[in-house]
């Protein structure tokens, strides 16, 4: 199916949202909102996505 | 020295993590200031969020992540539950944004955003103007602290409206207020500190600055000073001279 991940439309396999996240490499210390609402890191596993949907994977940067 | 949420903090000077030249120079500035408190934020990931989470974690401050760039509540709302969980704290640096030049807070958006993220138990700092009514209607909402800008962010123009911040230390003497944004020279953040202020928040005028570690040196001797000269309850202003020499034995020549 095809998604968007920071903004970058992919093609996946995925099925839930740890899934989408591991095929785009996206590891670390990040927090994920699934179509603009938070997904806590316990519940990406059992978080479905479907066809179409937007995840944002924010990472600690720089801030004032 | 201020008190945020029950939590005591030696320095009044909390300091931002952005723009500085390299991360030798932000961990140089950091130790120069004395900062215990660091502003971070959240993007997306691109690769230089972990190198970037070990360097802050080696700094020994406590975070305070910001929703900057927001421009809505609901927006604010989940970037402040993403950096809940990202950074492991409940502050959070509330930023809702209604003006692109000037970065101006949309205190209605801001006031949205605390109401619900005050009852979702976060400490929310929020970045307002020194309107004293939106100021009391962010206390009700929740707020313990109260952050109005000196000016717009990053424009180093000091404090714009000194009356309105005054007039917002007295309405609300004993809310810890921090001026935040603005500031461009230590004498800035003196002022704040002389009027009663209980912090001072900055980043550009560090970050910026030609040596930033030795103008966080000088930030923090200002914040200091500033304080101190508040404790020591200035004189009263006149506008016209008053003698300081005794008249009185003054020799007719």
């Amino acid at each position: 199916m095809r998604i968007t991940i920071n903004g970058t439309a992919r093609e996946v396999a995925a099925r839930t949202l740890a899934e989408a996240l591991s095929e785009a490499d996206l590891t670390g210390r990040i927090a994920t909102a699934l179509n603009g609402t938070f997904v806590p890191a316990a519940l990406r596993e059992t978080t479905p996505i479907h066809d179409g949907d937007a995840i944002e994977a924010l990472a600690p940067m720089q801030g004032g | 020295m201020p008190v945020f949420y029950g939590t005591e903090i030696e320095s009044p000077l909390m300091l931002g993590t952005a723009g500085y030249p390299s991360p030798k120079v932000l961990a140089d500035a950091f130790a120069r200031s004395g900062a215990e408190i660091a502003t971070v934020s959240l993007r997306r990931e691109a690769g230089g969020g972990q190198d970037f989470w070990s360097l802050i974690q080696s700094l020994g401050v406590r975070l305070l992540p910001n929703t900057a760039g927001c421009h809505g509540a609901r927006e604010a709302v989940t970037t402040a539950q993403m950096a809940r969980e990202v950074f492991g704290t409940d502050w959070i640096k509330l930023e809702v944004i209604g003006h692109t030049d000037t970065l101006q807070p949309d205190v209605f958006g801001l006031l949205e955003a605390a109401r619900i993220l005050a009852a979702e138990g976060f400490k929310v700092f929020p970045y307002c103007t020194e309107d004293l009514t939106v100021c009391e209607r962010l206390l009700d909402a929740g707020c313990h602290v109260l952050m109005p800008w000196g000016a717009p962010i990053g424009s180093g123009l000091g404090l714009n409206n000194p009356h309105g911040l005054r007039a917002l230390r007295a309405a609300f003497p004993d809310v810890p207020l921090v001026v935040d944004a603005g500031i461009g020279l230590p004498s800035h953040a003196a002022a704040a500190m002389e009027m009663g202020y209980d912090a001072v928040l900055l980043n550009s005028a560090v970050a910026r600055a030609g040596d930033p570690a030795a103008m966080a040196a000088a930030m923090s001797d200002a914040i200091r000073a500033g304080r101190a000269a508040y404790l020591a309850d200035p004189m009263e202003r006149t506008d016209m001279a008053i003698p300081s020499t005794p008249v009185i034995g003054r020799a007719f020549l």
